[in-house]
């Protein structure tokens, strides 16, 4: 649906590729455009006129993001470049300065690598352990499993609320209400989620989330990470200067700013996050309801079709999202990918920044296909027919 | 050379590898490569005694111009001192990026020839290499 929108879509291509990034709307475009075009000064700085249009246009999309996402308030939400910012900002601004040695950190086999990295890094600094919840069969977190995992040190479980490579949306709600009862942070990595389904942090009380502007249609380079406001006040700035602080004469008399502006030091990607206000208001004008629903027609529908097939093998036959992981029998990933690219369908081949989930699953790469709500099934149509002979694919992968 | 052998030639390579097999001797050189923009992983085993390349093997899991390139160059250097390895590479490299090379001497290595026309599977063909090249630079008797 909705494919009018998006000039990429006016080539001759399939795009598969969602779980990477999303492509752009025209009003998403437009609005970086007029940005630069119109009112292209610095933020929270000038006196003039285009300055103050800035601040208004930069603070709306902060409006947009907690109305979006429904925090309580605004100071909640701290924009950065990225999912994988947030993440490394409350581990090293926050959870470093808080874990003490054989604290646990609880993750799973199947997170990306930017909610692994910063905690095994914490390991060598703070002496913390990490722990993996076990996945069920379907490479799935329970509760029940949540459980069993937690150990008197465990002191954080960071998850994401759907993964990249298995597509599971995680019980998160569940797990936090265990886990506060517990007295165990719950740090949230959205990226793959925010665009897909409805989020709502009041509603699942987690304490931290970290997700990209990208991945739901807006522009790269930014990000958001929402916290509790009484967690953030105790969030360290990893970057100081311009913008973040209140004043200073020498270096016993420094003082920061209040929240958010603390935690955002230096000229922040101005268009980018005036551009990705207009994304969050393009998905609420289709619905992430229906977006959801959407998506998951599509998936059953290429689900039932690659299953038919006899030499595709798909890792994720169970999953609530449109992310289908499968791989061709003796062929490597790589190669469909490279074949498929010659009737221009782009989808992803490898490991997907999941390194340590090839233990869980028992393959190292696969190929991968992420859906959108402009997917249609007539582009699945002509990926099923391109993939059921493998003949083809052989002789034309090269 | 014709399209389809040239085809049959890196499909035969790739489905049935040669030398293909994971190394404990720990005579053997063991050396990765990777590279950054694609997925492969291979493993090789070098054996070197008396200047010679007396025997290579590899394991790993690569697509299918990184493997069949690995089992072809593997192939042809067995056997060459490490100055003639050294010359077969530097004709390889040469082909890959379309300089002036010895046609005869790549032998059939030469199905890579027109790789540079898909310029994102450069990298799979040099792959092995890059890796074969760094161990026979550092290499003292």
């Amino acid at each position: 649906m909705n494919r009018e929108d998006f000039p990429m879509l006016n080539q001759d291509i399939v795009y598969f590729d969602n779980g990477a990034t999303t492509l752009k709307p025209k009003c998403v475009i437009d609005k970086t455009v007029e940005y630069y075009e119109k009112y292209g000064a610095s933020s929270h700085r000038g006196d003039y006129d285009i300055a103050y249009k800035v601040d208004q246009e930069y603070e709306n999309t902060r409006e947009l993001v907690r109305e979006f996402i429904n925090a309580r308030y605004l100071e909640e939400i701290i924009f950065t470049a990225g999912a994988t910012e947030g993440l490394n900002l409350i581990a090293n601004g926050f959870f470093k300065n808080l874990l003490e040695p054989n604290d646990e950190v609880l993750i799973t086999k199947s997170e990306h690598a930017s909610n692994v990295l910063p905690w095994f890094s914490l390991s060598k600094t703070n002496g913390i352990k990490i722990g993996y919840i076990p996945l069920d069969d379907n490479h799935y977190v329970t509760l029940e499993n949540v459980k069993k995992a937690i150990t008197p040190n465990t002191k954080v479980i960071s998850l994401a609320y759907i993964t990249n490579v298995i597509g599971d949306i995680r019980p998160i709600k569940e797990i936090t209400k265990y886990a506060h009862e517990h007295n165990i942070f719950v740090v949230l990595d959205a990226a793959q989620s925010i665009g897909h389904i409805k989020t709502d942090v009041n509603d699942l009380d987690i304490d931290f989330m970290s997700f990209s502007a990208h991945k739901m249609c807006g522009p790269t380079g930014v990000g958001v990470l929402y916290g509790k406001k009484e967690l953030l006040e105790n969030v360290e700035p990893l970057l100081l200067g311009g913008g973040m602080n209140e004043s200073f004469d020498n270096e016993k008399e420094v003082y920061y700013k209040e929240l958010p502006m603390r935690l955002e030091a230096g000229t922040p990607n101005i268009a980018g996050v005036i551009a990705y206000g207009e994304a969050i208001k393009y998905l609420q004008n289709i619905g992430m309801n229906q977006i959801a629903e959407y998506e998951k027609k599509l998936r059953k529908y290429l689900v039932d079709k690659l299953i038919t097939i006899p030499h595709i093998d798909i890792i994720n036959l169970e999953s609530d999202s449109g992310i289908v992981s499968f791989n061709i029998t003796d062929i490597f990933s790589q190669d469909v990918a490279y074949y498929l690219n010659k009737y221009n369908i782009c989808v992803r081949a490898g490991s997907h920044c999941a390194k340590i989930l090839k233990k869980e699953v028992g393959v190292t790469n696969t190929i991968r296909v992420s859906l959108y709500f402009y997917n249609t099934i007539e582009e699945i149509d002509m990926l099923v027919e391109l993939l059921s002979d493998k003949d083809k694919i052989l002789k034309e992968m090269l | 050379m014709d399209e389809n052998l040239r085809r049959e030639i890196i499909l035969d390579h790739y489905q049935n590898p040669k030398n293909k097999e994971r190394i404990e001797d720990t005579r053997y050189i063991k050396v990765n490569s990777n590279n950054e923009s694609c997925i492969d992983n291979i493993d090789l085993y070098i054996l070197i005694e008396d200047g010679i390349l007396k025997d290579i093997k590899f394991q790993g899991e690569a697509c299918a111009i990184s493997t069949s390139s690995t089992s072809i160059m593997i192939t042809n250097l067995i056997g060459k001192t490490i100055e003639e390895a050294k010359e077969y590479i530097r004709h390889f490299q040469a082909m890959i990026n379309e300089s002036d090379y010895n046609a005869e001497l790549l032998k059939e290595g030469i199905v890579y020839s027109e790789i540079y026309k898909q310029s994102n599977r450069k990298t799979c063909a040099l792959l092995p290499y890059e890796a074969i090249k760094k161990v026979l630079e550092n290499y003292k008797e």
